[in-house]
């Protein structure tokens, strides 16, 4: 995945010369994760630039140059790193088109790694993405292939607004996928199907999506069903492929790698109580991490929900 | 047109790079004892830090961030140090805090990826590693405002990196510490890189010690790899800062001579001649020389030494890989003083689908 998403910012910048990366160590160095190998050499120091350590300064920097014809796409190291950068975000970038109606706005786009499962020192495992999801304004989103990473960070550039782009450390070397540089985006705001089924609908993203796919294949062994949607836009929800989905299967399990309390499952059961509880025919199933602090790594996959905690969930609502 | 204001920057050196004594020894250096006191603690940080790098790269460690080429600036601020003094680390100075107490033991658990590392026996109230950039630097300046407030003899001192001088939270610490006359000193240790990216890119100013001029606080530069210059400059300071003089900025200049963590590979973006040049002036060696020339030291104590601390360093790797992985419940133990309810639940569920409770797993699964 972790070339998917370099390949994007190249077809990107080949294409759109206002398209500059920023960030720390995305230079000579190609970003500490790869993502951004090799753009230095290609595009130049004045496009692909290191940034001196300091994340308000990348996310403040991002809205000048934004509001001023540049379309910076800035990666923050992790999203550990990220707080410093929440004044910008929240109190200029995410509200610039408003409060200028429309006069300034900010199509910027801040990658970030999510999420943990690598054995990554403290601060560098968290999801956090419900904090972002609260903030209007900005979109969300969290690719969980290759391909769909490539196709969204091209959809998530071009967008006229900011976007908040997550990448799932797990994925970045997680599966091999030939993907096509054909400059081709996804749409940002709707889910994709991964597998279809018609007694349960499991939603998730990131990482997760390989224990609901891996939980889908052994429910199929014991003759169940299982519908696995990634959400991928976090913020805003495409709730109507959701409905559809629920309408069909009657019952719903939300897995998510972030803490449970106020996280985005929440809003997604809450979204498909207010439009479909007639459609219901158990009650909705949140498998998510803990409510503590992401452990270090010792426990990081007793923190992680296992293929198991989420087949335990889809046969509670089966059993009622 | 008048000039309102001037500054200058001293850069303190006492032994020079081949171990020549260049300026006055402080009374400390004097001390044999005390001297090889320094000496022994720079090496079984050094013997200590191959080990740990030796265990990553065999799946018994996490992420590591190495100290090598650190060992004079980290031991110097730690012997200029009182045992009642707090620090603030960031995560790379265990020279300092080996010297403070923290075991090596208690190390390698953090950096195995075990919260237990952080319950240091001693020193029980310096701060445990910071890795968000420059954070640290502000708790050090509220440590020092408590014990202002209780009029308390003691100091904090913050380490930062090169590049956390480009963080506002530094910037902040200082202006506050400055404000208040607080008891703190600040010690950046400019190793020449922030991962990939080199000080110069940080900043256009010429030093790093002159940040402390916009706080209205003394800021002076001294040889990193200087163990004597490190310790007087951090002592002075902070006699300075106990006996109500306020704050200072201390540059230490070093280089990192290792790659920022085990999961980064310097050679991608700087050259080797250059990090060949730097050994040339690495810490041990001018100490060592020093020690040689003055008579105190020879090959055959050397050779003792290094077995000595390989043991110790040994007994410690022993004692981590035989901890037992924590239990689920340690997620939920120390969140709170008391667990609310729902947790409780949760702690359950944790238990109910725990891999293997009880197996020690060294470097994860």
């Amino acid at each position: 995945m972790v070339e998917a998403i370099a390949m994007a910012h190249g077809w990107e910048m080949q294409h759109d010369a206002s398209v500059v990366v920023i960030g720390q160590d995305v230079g000579a160095n190609g970003g500490v994760f790869r993502a951004t190998a090799g753009l230095q050499e290609r595009f130049g120091k004045d496009r692909v630039q290191d940034t001196p350590l300091a994340e308000a300064t990348i996310a403040g920097m991002s809205v000048g140059m934004a509001t001023h014809g540049l379309k910076p796409v800035a990666e923050i190291q992790f999203m550990g790193f990220m707080y410093p950068a929440l004044d910008q975000i929240v109190n200029h970038m995410s509200r610039m088109r408003n409060r200028t109606r429309g006069r300034l706005s900010c199509p910027v786009v801040i990658r970030t790694p999510h999420g943990g499962g690598i054995h990554a020192p403290e601060h560098h495992s968290e999801s956090t993405e419900t904090m972002l999801c609260h903030i209007p304004g900005i979109r969300v989103v969290c690719p969980s292939s290759p391909a769909r990473a490539y196709g969204l960070l091209l959809a998530a550039i071009r967008d006229p607004d900011p976007v908040m782009f997550l990448e799932p450390v797990r994925l970045y070397r997680a599966m091999r996928q030939e993907v096509n540089d054909d400059g081709q985006a996804l749409p940002l705001d709707a889910c994709f199907t991964l597998r279809e089924g018609g007694d349960v609908t499991i939603v998730t993203w990131g990482a997760m999506i390989m224990e609901s796919l891996r939980a889908g294949a052994e429910l199929d062994e014991r003759g169940i069903g299982a519908e696995v949607i990634d959400l991928a836009t976090l913020s805003p929800i495409d709730i109507e492929t959701i409905l559809a989905s629920v309408a069909k299967t009657g019952r719903l399990v939300i897995v998510h790698e972030a803490a449970r309390n106020v996280g985005v499952g929440a809003e997604i059961a809450a979204l498909v109580a207010e439009h479909g509880l007639y459609d219901l025919q158990a009650p909705i199933q949140r498998v998510a991490g803990f409510d503590t602090i992401m452990p270090l790594f010792k426990l990081e996959h007793d923190y992680i929900p296992s293929v198991q905690r989420i087949v335990d969930a889809v046969e509670l609502t089966l059993s009622g | 047109m008048k000039t309102v204001a001037e500054f200058k920057i001293h850069y303190r050196q006492i032994l020079g790079g081949n171990g020549a004594v260049l300026a006055p020894l402080p009374q400390f250096a004097k001390d044999s004892a005390e001297v090889l006191r320094m000496y022994r603690a720079m090496t079984l940080v050094r013997v200590f830090d191959a080990k740990a790098v030796n265990l990553q790269r065999t799946g018994q460690l996490g992420t590591y961030p190495s100290s090598l080429g650190h060992e004079a600036a980290h031991v110097g601020v730690g012997a200029a140090m009182r045992p009642e003094d707090v620090l603030a680390p960031v995560y790379r100075e265990f020279g300092t805090q080996l010297w403070r107490g923290v075991t090596m033991t208690e190390i390698l658990t953090y950096w195995g990826g075990d919260e237990r590392g952080n319950d240091f026996a001693v020193p029980r109230q310096d701060f445990a590693w910071c890795v968000p950039i420059a954070t640290q630097t502000l708790h050090a300046a509220g440590a020092a405002m408590a014990f202002k407030l209780r009029k308390e003899p003691r100091c904090a001192l913050a380490y930062i990196g090169d590049g956390g001088t480009s963080e506002g939270a530094f910037y902040e610490a200082l202006n506050l510490a400055g404000s208040r006359a607080l008891p703190v000193v600040f010690v950046i240790v400019n190793n020449g890189w922030a991962i990939s990216v080199p000080t110069k890119a940080q900043t256009a100013a010429k030093t790093l010690a002159q940040k402390a001029v916009a706080a209205g606080i003394p800021g002076v530069q001294v040889d990193g790899n200087d163990v004597f210059a490190v310790r007087e400059v951090v002592g002075e300071a902070l006699e300075s800062a106990r006996r109500g003089a306020g704050p200072s900025v201390i540059e230490a200049l070093t280089y990192r001579l290792s790659d920022h963590t085990t999961a980064d590979d310097a050679s991608r973006y700087r050259s080797g001649e250059e990090v060949k040049d730097a050994w040339a002036l690495e810490p041990l060696l001018r100490i060592r020389r020093f020690l040689v020339d003055t008579g105190l030291w020879h090959a055959a104590k050397e050779r003792a030494l290094l077995e000595e601390c390989t043991l110790k360093v040994d007994a410690a790797v022993t004692e981590y890989l035989g901890k037992v992985k924590p239990a689920t419940d340690a997620m939920f133990d120390h969140l709170f003083a008391t667990l609310p309810a729902h947790l409780s639940e949760q702690r359950l569920i944790a238990r109910h689908y725990s891999s293997k409770p009880g197996v020690s797993k060294p470097g994860g699964h």
